[in-house]
């Protein structure tokens, strides 16, 4: 597997105007006579099909929803960072980029991320010139709130629904380029292979979910802009629909799978309430910045939030991170409050959660302005647990949030297989081991709106183009593995339902490669998910026909990925015998309980390719360096 | 809890429903409509039968997915929520719950609880945007913007989208959801040069599309998950006579 990140020579500051000026052009009267797949209508994809539009391209863009609306981006809450500096409080591109860098415990590449903070000004501009409603003060201009792992105010918001403002902005040039007929939309498709020829991306197959059509698309070059995983553990805060189905078929035909165990916990989540929960819902990491989080003292404290005295509370962010408190990064947050579960100090009937407190925000800033500021999460938080967050405190737990990994990607965003590219959440992205919040948009965006548009004609004006159809052999042997999936999956005629399946699964990997992991916990993982896989290939019970609208034969196709994908994913935690970031293996531990990163043997990305089902994948690497942050021990104290 | 749910069931666009009845035990307060929904699709299968397809997947009330009518209020009894935000304890034991898609000329059922609502996406690309290419915008506070108008802006972008007022409307119309985006675009200045135009287009789609006129019940209000108000509508509309006065043509799709 070759493993070129491609970065371009120069200072890091000048590098991507140079590349921009390097990279070889399609004249736009051509432009029009390629075809490019893009999958998926979140911010990644709904952002580069519109741009591609735009410029001209012939955009094929497909999603499994009924509405490219729907993206799993919709539910952003919290914000976007943009190294504007309106606040003044000294902030800059350099320093966005550093927080990234440090935030994400020197596991991702530094090109990427200066590129990525120097295009995150533009990203607001862009936005709100297509309408997206920034909060504002009163004289007009731009509000901005602090996330965590920052010291400065770079986060802009839509009050909680800061990912559905931006992705209706881009959903609307989507719109705006259907009409115009440059882009061409299809609905309720599943992408459930890519179609290599010669070695390039040169289409795909898909499902159609309402009559169970499956069927090749071809084209000059294939975007993936599907989202991330975080469902392998059932148990998440991802929509539902969420999958590992495209990145994973991809990785089959080749592309290298980089950092799969990097997955991001995120420390402000409702408790679970009971088993029959099938979904897990964030609390906007937001409210870190007025509530303030404890448990009680002593393990087993009975009383009511309101009862337990300040003697007896213990705000154990503030405690042991005097400078950042309760904005601590999310991986920190995550097991600070694990711990102090573990140790008898949860709260709450199931003893599952840590406080989050507005008693004092409220006293300081008055009802009016809380709610002003987080109102519509209040709200939801009331409605799930029926209990008001302005007069009992909310109860939190950790929750998997975000997958860092993806394919892996060089500096085109393109993966190793030509003319196959991944952004968004999708690739294995700027955030190395840990992502600071307020970034996966920003991410997203940067990649949609200003990178994989113009790398994109680098790639085309060398590579061949037309000349393939549906009927090509290589497409017709994609969509005949499809079809025998699928058939397969609805002649099991076993007996257990896909979610009992998906839940097994998903606890497996939670356990074992959730947010503390070890030698023989993976071992054990990899000992039984092949086993949990054979049981589901042989036992799962799959209804109705594959020729109309059956969402248990869609789920079934997703998890039998997922019980696959576990495994890389085990694999790659085994083999990073490391903690850094959300990677945190409690053989290696700092004496204060730190992530302990060994920058001897793992300064780089592992990328994973497959080798057969079932067979140990095997590991490349890419190393990194470090010119402008220097490589030190996280500290946020 | 133990309930008694009757829920329409329709194989196919062109199949005729109807209502069945299933009894389903160990409902708990604590659940939500659809963790109950998937409770009862888990028993559906164990005894052989076809789970009921219904739209769902934030499960939080933002991505306008699911869509239901529960005893017969769309996203069901409790006001300012979608029926994934609804939980069970709004409910009690023995209780018989009706459950039945969205019901709209525009909106064909395609099985069970779904419906089509790609008509909603049309009136978009008739005109529910700003006009402006990636990467040729000023800086964002080039334009100050007044908070009040922002905020109002705001409230009108809160739609999500879900249908939930078509379903409402005894003329399933969809003005609601119409003016809303319009309004979203209207309250802001850059939203200006193409007002009067966006307004024209966004409503000859929204009949052509096959949703009925607008003649002020408010059902629509009472049912929005977001509180989206009817006052926008009386906006877009204003702005349709304006178009027309200053003759604006409507575009041809
Ligand atoms: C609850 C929540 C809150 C968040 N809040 C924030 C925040 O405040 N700030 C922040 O920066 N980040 C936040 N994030 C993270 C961020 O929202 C995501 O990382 C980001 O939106 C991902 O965008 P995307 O475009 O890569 O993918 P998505 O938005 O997930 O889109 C994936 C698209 O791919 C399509 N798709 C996937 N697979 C297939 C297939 N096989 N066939 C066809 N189509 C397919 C889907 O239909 C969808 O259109 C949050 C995440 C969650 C879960
Ligand atoms: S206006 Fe309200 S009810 Fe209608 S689609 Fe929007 S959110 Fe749903
Ligand atoms: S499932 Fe998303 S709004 Fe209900």
């Amino acid at each position: 597997m070759e493993l070129d990140a491609k970065i371009p020579d120069g200072p890091i500051a000048e590098k991507w105007t140079r590349h921009q000026f390097e990279m070889k052009l399609v004249n736009p009267c051509n432009k029009r006579k390629y075809k490019v797949i893009v999958v998926g209508t979140g911010l990644a994809g709904g952002a580069a099909a519109a741009t591609m539009g735009e410029l001209g391209y012939d955009v094929h863009c497909f999603t499994y929803h009924d509405s490219p609306r729907r993206a799993h981006s919709i539910s952003a809450q919290g914000g976007i960072n943009a190294a504007k500096n309106y606040q003044g409080d000294g902030d800059s591109i350099f320093r966005l980029f550093y927080d990234t860098v440090k935030g994400g415990d020197f596991r991702s590449r530094e090109a990427n991320v200066y590129r990525l903070a120097e295009l995150s000004v533009n990203i607001i501009d862009q936005a709100v010139a297509q309408g997206v409603p920034f909060a504002r003060e009163y004289g007009g201009l731009l509000d901005n709130r602090s996330f965590g792992g920052a010291q400065v105010s770079r986060t802009f918001y839509a009050r909680g629904q800061t990912g559905q403002q931006l992705l209706l902005g881009c959903y609307q040039a989507l719109e705006r380029q259907i009409h115009l007929g440059t882009v061409q939309m299809y609905n309720r498709h599943e992408m459930l292979d890519v179609i290599l020829i010669d070695g390039r991306a040169r289409g795909i197959v898909t499902r159609h979910l309402l009559t169970g059509e499956i069927e090749a698309h071809m084209a000059d070059a294939v975007v993936l802009g599907t989202g991330g995983y975080s469902n392998v553990f059932f148990l998440s805060t991802n929509a539902k629909a969420c999958n590992v189905t495209s990145i994973w078929r991809a990785a089959k035909k080749g592309a290298g799978f980089a950092n799969p165990c990097f997955t991001q916990i995120h420390p402000t989540c409702i408790p679970q309430s009971g088993e029959y929960q099938s979904k897990l819902t964030l609390m906007s990491e937001s409210l870190r910045n007025d509530g303030r989080i404890w448990v009680p003292t002593k393990p087993g404290d009975e009383r009511p939030a309101n009862d337990i005295p300040e003697s007896d509370r213990d705000y154990y962010l503030e405690r042991l991170y005097p400078s950042f408190g309760n904005l601590s990064p999310r991986d920190i947050s995550s097991r600070r409050a694990k711990e102090m579960v573990d140790a008898g100090q949860g709260v709450g009937p199931l003893k599952n959660g840590v406080y989050l407190d507005f008693r004092d925000a409220i006293q300081r800033l008055g009802k009016d302005k809380v709610s002003e500021r987080y109102g519509n999460l209040f709200q939801m938080y009331e409605k799930i647990t029926g209990e008001d967050p302005y007069s009992v405190p909310m109860r939190i737990f950790p929750a998997p949030h975000y997958t860092m990994g993806g394919l892996w990607v060089d500096y085109n965003l393109m993966t190793n297989i030509p003319g196959l590219f991944a952004i968004g959440e999708a690739n294995f992205s700027d955030h190395g081991a840990n992502r600071l919040g307020a970034s996966a948009l920003m991410q997203g965006l940067a990649d949609g709106y200003f990178i994989m548009p113009l790398t994109l004609g680098n790639y085309l004006v060398d590579a061949p183009s037309g000349g393939v159809d549906p009927d090509h052999p290589a497409a017709r042997d994609a969509i005949r593995e499809c079809v025998a999936i699928q058939e397969r999956l609805l002649s099991t005629g076993g007996k257990r339902s896909v979610d009992s399946f998906h839940m097994e699964l998903g606890r497996i990997v939670w356990d074992h490669c959730g947010m503390a992991r070890n030698e023989s916990g993976l071992k054990e993982a990899l000992k039984r998910i092949p086993e949990l896989r054979e049981e589901f290939w042989r036992d799962v019970k799959v209804p109705g026909s594959g020729a109309d609208l059956n969402q248990s034969l869609e789920k079934a196709g997703r998890v039998a990925d997922f019980m696959e994908f576990a495994e890389i994913m085990c694999w790659d935690a085994l083999t990073r015998d490391e903690s850094c970031g959300a990677h945190y293996r409690e053989e290696h531990v700092t004496e204060e309980g730190e992530a302990k990163r060994d920058d001897e043997n793992f300064l780089h990305g592992a990328v994973w390719e497959f080798k057969g089902v079932g067979e140990e994948p095997v590991r490349h690497e890419e190393p990194l360096t470090f010119e402008h942050v220097p490589l030190s021990q996280r500290s946020y104290k | 809890m133990k309930l008694k749910l009757h829920i329409w069931r329709q194989t196919s666009p062109r199949s005729k429903g109807d209502f069945q009845a299933y009894d389903l035990d160990g409902v708990s307060p604590h659940m939500s409509f659809l963790d109950m929904l998937d409770l009862l699709n888990e028993q559906i299968l164990e005894e052989g039968g076809e789970p009921v397809a219904f739209e769902h997947d934030c499960r939080e009330g933002i991505c306008g997915s699911c869509g239901m009518v529960i005893n017969g209020i769309a996203h069901g009894p409790e006001k300012l929520i979608t029926a994934c935000q609804l939980h069970m304890r709004t409910f009690k034991d023995g209780d018989e719950i009706w459950i039945e898609p969205w019901r709209a000329a525009a909106f064909p059922v395609i099985k069970d609880l779904v419906v089509e609502r790609a008509s909603f996406d049309r009136i978009i690309q008739a005109g529910g945007y700003i006009s402006v290419r990636s990467g040729s915008a000023q800086d964002a506070n080039a334009i100050p913007i007044p908070k009040a108008d922002a905020d109002r802006a705001f409230d009108a972008a809160a739609c999500i989208g879900c249908g939930a007022c078509v379903a409402a409307c005894p003329n399933a119309s969809a003005m609601l959801f119409t003016a809303a985006k319009a309004a979203h675009l209207s309250y802001l200045p850059q939203g200006q040069t193409e007002r009067l135009q966006r307004a024209a287009d966004m409503v000859t789609a929204h009949d052509e599309e096959g949703f009925g006129n607008c003649t002020n019940h408010g059902a629509c209000q009472e049912v929005c998950p977001k509180g989206i108000s009817v006052d926008y509508i009386g906006r877009l509309n204003r702005d349709v006579l304006k178009a027309t006065l200053s003759g604006v043509e409507v575009t041809t799709r």
